[in-house]
């Protein structure tokens, strides 16, 4: 026997429906229409054009960039985030020394916000003061300016990078952790050899949580915004644009709302297609 | 032979991991060492330990004419208590009614849940801003902080009501015959046994609110009312070249979080990670 009575559910779930309705499902829905609508400067006046932002998109020169952008910025995760950070959890869980220590320290950049880790980057890549031309003229290099037009994304990403290893570091440790001690000892009996221990058990016992890490930190990247803007604001001349902050400054820096909604609605379209994408994939990949 | 062989790769194991420990704290402690000292003692040598420990760049951060950092951090305290306070109330009445009553309502709101995962805050902004700034809240703490709490509430909900599910539901029938109503199992028992999700949830929620720029940058305005997120970037662009009050300006804004971690490490950890696996 449990609690009953619809009438209690209600009251128990409608003042966060009613919060999730007005912040959250009615604003989608808004900029469902907002992206097909002229609309500037908030106006209380909007009006309908159809595909019209729609058809701007593909004009845009900033957005093959932005596109490229994020493309650099999901390959680097699947790098960092996914591979090195697996590797730092199977190299700390077979270390014997230190786990508390390198857990600790490897998790910190995490809870620190990215406006500070942009700021800090921001100082570690200045030219006269900069940690890294610091580095260069002990090593007898010539001082560089670091953000060019070229280099600028690159550099933006790496706090993002660097910031989140050590966030899937844990996740995977933990998930190691999570392995039966048994399965190691029959296969140790047999005589298995370390790197093949990693490829035949750790990896193929961790499959679960692989799959719903990459979901997560793929769909993850269009959501990256703090460092970016933070950094380079999107600059020099476009360079480092993302969808987040191309969209943010059409929003708000030019006032094109219908514009920046459209944008908005690429964000949402293609994250939840590569989230259910990928899901799909990695799953039947994982089942066979 | 075997035996030594063992050794170096223990010795390469152990010196990528302290490599990978360095990459990690230097950034922050090349800041913390150069806030206690003048940009000209910077320029000269930018990784030496401060000739004394001068804490002028302190005093000046939170002596500018035009921006207030001091109250930033009131300010900040405000906004992540408040979303914290709305996400842990509001959450746990939704996630007792959806957790521990036998209804058919249930599902649907849980799948509705997930849904709202997708929803990115970029895909509402525009919107809430144009109700923010409608609505009489517009200009107080609360233009942001209920936009932030409903950008956490199907989160926090879902991690609450499955937590519910999985206590045991001999309790309630218990008080039930005892004759005590919905509400007061809610506060008697649900909330005492769920706790230790609360805190996680709250602790979640709490860094993620405090570290937030974008949402701080649309919904306020006023710079009276800005979080010290939104400020450390005005320090920046206004007073930027002095490198050590940046250096200072970037430390304390992390202090708060880092003394948290310090206190409760591995309920902060598992505060962050709790939704990963799920995805």
């Amino acid at each position: 026997m449990a609690l009953k009575g619809k009438k209690y559910v209600w009251l128990c779930i409608t003042p966060a429906m009613l919060l999730i309705m007005a912040f959250l499902i009615y604003p989608l829905i808004k900029t469902v229409i907002y992206s097909f609508s002229s609309w500037y400067n908030f106006s209380l006046t909007s009006e309908w054009i159809g595909l019209d932002n729609y058809q701007r998109l593909f004009s845009d020169r900033v957005m093959p960039v932005a596109f490229r952008n994020t493309a650099i910025l999901i390959a680097g995760v699947l790098v960092f985030q996914i591979g090195f950070a697996l590797l730092l959890a199977i190299m700390v869980d077979s270390a014997h020394h230190g786990f508390k220590i390198f857990r600790t320290v490897y998790f910190f950049p995490i809870v620190i916000s990215g406006t500070a880790i942009g700021l800090m980057f921001t100082l570690i890549y200045k030219y006269e003061y900069g940690l890294l031309n610091y580095f260069m003229t002990l090593f007898g290099f010539d001082k560089q300016v670091w953000i060019t037009p070229k280099t600028a994304i690159f550099l933006a990403l790496i706090p993002v990078l660097w910031q989140y290893i050590g966030f899937y570091f844990v996740i995977f440790l933990t998930g190691i952790s999570k392995i039966p001690e048994d399965i190691y000892e029959s296969a140790m009996m047999d005589g298995i050899t370390p790197v093949k221990k990693i490829f035949y058990i750790t990896i193929p016992m961790l499959k679960d949580t692989l799959v719903s890490t990459i979901v997560l930190v793929v769909s993850g990247c269009f959501r990256v915004f703090d460092t970016i803007y933070v950094i380079t604001k999107g600059g020099p001349m476009n360079s480092s644009q993302l969808l987040s902050t191309y969209m943010y400054q059409t929003a708000f820096e030019k006032y094109n709302g219908g514009y920046a909604s459209a944008i908005a609605m690429v964000m949402i379209i293609i994250g939840v297609l590569l989230t259910i994408g990928l899901r799909k994939l990695l799953k039947a990949d994982a089942e066979d | 032979m075997r035996k030594k062989k063992l050794k170096i790769s223990t010795i390469c194991l152990y010196a990528v991991l302290l490599i990978w420990l360095l990459i990690t704290v230097i950034p922050i402690l090349w800041v913390f060492i150069n806030s206690f000292k003048s940009s000209e003692e910077i320029l000269l040598n930018g990784v030496a330990l401060p000739s004394a420990l001068n804490f002028d760049n302190y005093h000046s951060i939170f002596s500018y004419p035009d921006v207030n950092m001091l109250r930033s951090f009131l300010n900040s305290f405000f906004i992540s208590g408040g979303v914290v306070l709305g996400v842990v109330c509001l959450g746990g009445l939704a996630a007792f009614g959806l957790g521990r009553f036998d209804t058919g309502i249930g599902r649907i709101i849980d799948a509705l849940m997930v849904a709202c995962l997708l929803v990115p805050a970029f895909a509402t902004m525009i919107p809430n801003f144009v109700t923010v700034s409608r609505l009489p809240i517009r200009e107080t703490y609360l233009a942001v902080i209920v936009p932030q709490v409903a950008g956490n509430l199907c989160f926090a909900i879902m991690l609450l009501s499955s937590y519910m599910r999985s206590l045991p539901k001999e309790l309630d029938e218990a008080a039930i015959i005892d004759g005590a109503g919905p509400f007061q199992v809610l506060r008697r028992i649900t909330v005492p046994l769920s706790k230790p999700m609360f805190a996680t949830v709250g602790i979640m929620v709490f860094i993620w609110s405090y570290n937030d720029l974008i949402t701080s940058l649309v919904y306020i305005s006023d710079q009276k009312l800005k979080p010290v997120c939104v400020i450390l970037t005005m320090v920046s662009n206004m007073h930027g070249t002095d490198y050590g009050a940046m250096m200072a300006a970037i430390f304390i804004t992390v202090v708060p979080v880092l003394i948290l971690y310090m206190l409760s490490q591995e309920l902060v950890i598992k505060g962050l990670t709790a939704g990963a696996v799920k995805g």
